[in-house]
């Protein structure tokens, strides 16, 4: 079996796409940047201390999380211009920074639901004890023990979402897939434009994952030392 | 969205249910036996074995899925000269190999973590390298892994909607052809796929949850 692979494509291919990872990694950021706000959102709805609300809460939690983010795009993309009374007509980056940036943030909710519940209950009957008014607490006692833990959750959660970014394209937004598809097309070679594709997330997805992990074990042996001197 | 609308697009979405149904069961078949596989594979012994493994954990943990996809179907078989144009093959083998690589590390994880004794219990019972994996660590390590591997259950079937765009025609195939004939059909074709798939999600959701009812039961903590 003879391997057509060609060099020449490669390297031309290559700048080509390259121009896209500006888009790629700014859409990242923006739908992380929205999960990251709008998981805050599902935190307070969760908290409403009615029975109904609450359950219906967790479950269109449940809903969104469960049902494939690709058919979420095409509902905002498409489908949303359509809806009468509400509907709005979005770009398709805006489309993924929702659909994305929804999608994701029903997971950075649990996680900061993690962390909250992470808390010890002693912290909240002393801010209490001490007159702390609810704002105060939330904003100078628990959230300030309560999000640090999280920090490597939410950068895997980062490094997942950079990686859920290319399914944008599918709505047009030109970051390194599309113009890989562009290019391929064109030269009638998919072979080495896909492949510039993988190396680019691989080249910038390992590197963070390492660097997360290692500050999940710094993160670690700091609060288990904190434990320590509470024990 | 109208009765009628619901009426109209609900059969043209269920042409594609059997495609969707049989790549999600041949992904998860095909990825938790990659997982098992690449998962003993990388606590083997063997630094080739652990090396090759590692390698492909890494590739596959490392970039998208879509990207991987679209390696498979339109990138393989250039490379190598060949004219396969097998869908169905290209679609599974991209959801398993991903889903395998990431749930990999899940059974090594757990495999890990039975406790030391049982291993040094099951030398000094005289059982061989593969009873002390069959018989000892590997059924108490499977308790420990089913709430994850539930979990990655309903990524898969999430992914599975991935195949419709290297042109399988499962159901958010037709829903996208219906929608590009009429676009006024978009919210009634949409909101239907959701729902389609969060009913399918339903008992996987509710299979996880058992399964973690059954890891947490009897265990000493």
């Amino acid at each position: 079996m003879n391997i057509n692979w060609k060099w020449d494509m490669f390297f031309d291919a290559f700048p080509f796409i390259l121009k896209g990872i500006g888009v790629t990694i700014g859409l990242t950021f923006a739908c992380f940047l929205f999960a990251l706000i709008f998981g805050f959102v599902w935190v307070l709805l969760r908290r409403i201390p009615i029975k109904p609300i609450n359950w219906f809460i967790t479950w269109i939690m449940e809903f969104i999380r469960s049902t494939p983010p690709l058919i979420q795009l095409f509902f905002i993309y498409y489908a949303w211009p359509m809806v009468p009374g509400v509907g709005a007509s979005l770009s398709s980056f805006e489309s993924a920074v929702l659909g994305l940036g929804i999608h994701f943030s029903t997971y950075i909710g649990e996680v900061y639901r993690s962390g909250i519940e992470g808390v010890e209950k002693g912290q909240w009957e002393a801010s209490t004890a001490l007159n702390f008014s609810t704002g105060q607490k939330w904003l100078k006692i628990i959230l300030p023990q309560a999000i640090p833990p999280t920090i490597p959750m939410l950068g895997n959660y980062l490094i997942i979402m950079f990686k859920e970014v290319p399914l944008a394209s599918t709505i047009g937004v030109v970051g390194i897939l599309a113009l890989a598809d562009t290019y391929g097309t064109e030269h009638f070679r998919m072979l080495e434009s896909y492949t510039i594709v993988a190396i680019i997330f691989l080249a910038l997805s390992y590197p963070s994952a390492i660097l997360i992990n290692k500050l999940e074990k710094k993160m670690n042996r700091r609060f288990d030392k904190k434990a320590a001197i509470q024990d | 969205m109208t009765i009628h609308a619901i009426i109209d697009v609900f059969p043209v979405l269920m042409k594609g249910i059997n495609i969707t149904i049989t790549v999600f069961l041949l992904s998860a078949i095909f990825g938790y036996l990659f997982a098992i596989i690449a998962g003993l594979c990388r606590l083997s012994h063997n630094l080739v074995v652990r090396g090759i493994t590692s390698f492909y954990v890494e590739i596959f943990r490392g970039t998208s899925l879509i990207v991987q996809l679209f390696w498979l179907y339109y990138a393989i078989p250039m490379l190598f000269n060949v004219g396969i144009d097998n869908r169905l093959m290209a679609g599974v083998l991209a959801i398993s190999l991903n889903y395998g690589a990431y749930m990999s590390e899940i059974v090594r994880g757990s495999i890990l973590a039975v406790d030391k004794g049982q291993t040094e219990a099951s030398i000094a019972l005289n059982l061989s390298p593969f009873q002390r994996m069959r018989m000892v660590i590997f059924p108490q390590a499977l308790r420990m892994m089913l709430p994850e591997l539930g979990n990655y259950l309903i990524q898969m079937l999430k992914a599975t909607s991935l195949v419709s765009l290297i042109g399988m025609t499962d159901i958010l195939y037709h829903g996208n052809i219906l929608r590009s004939t009429d676009l006024s059909a978009a919210p009634t074709v949409y909101l239907l796929l959701l729902l389609f798939y969060f009913i399918m999600a339903l008992p996987l959701i509710l299979l996880t949850r058992k399964g973690e009812q059954i890891s947490k039961k009897g265990v000493a903590r």
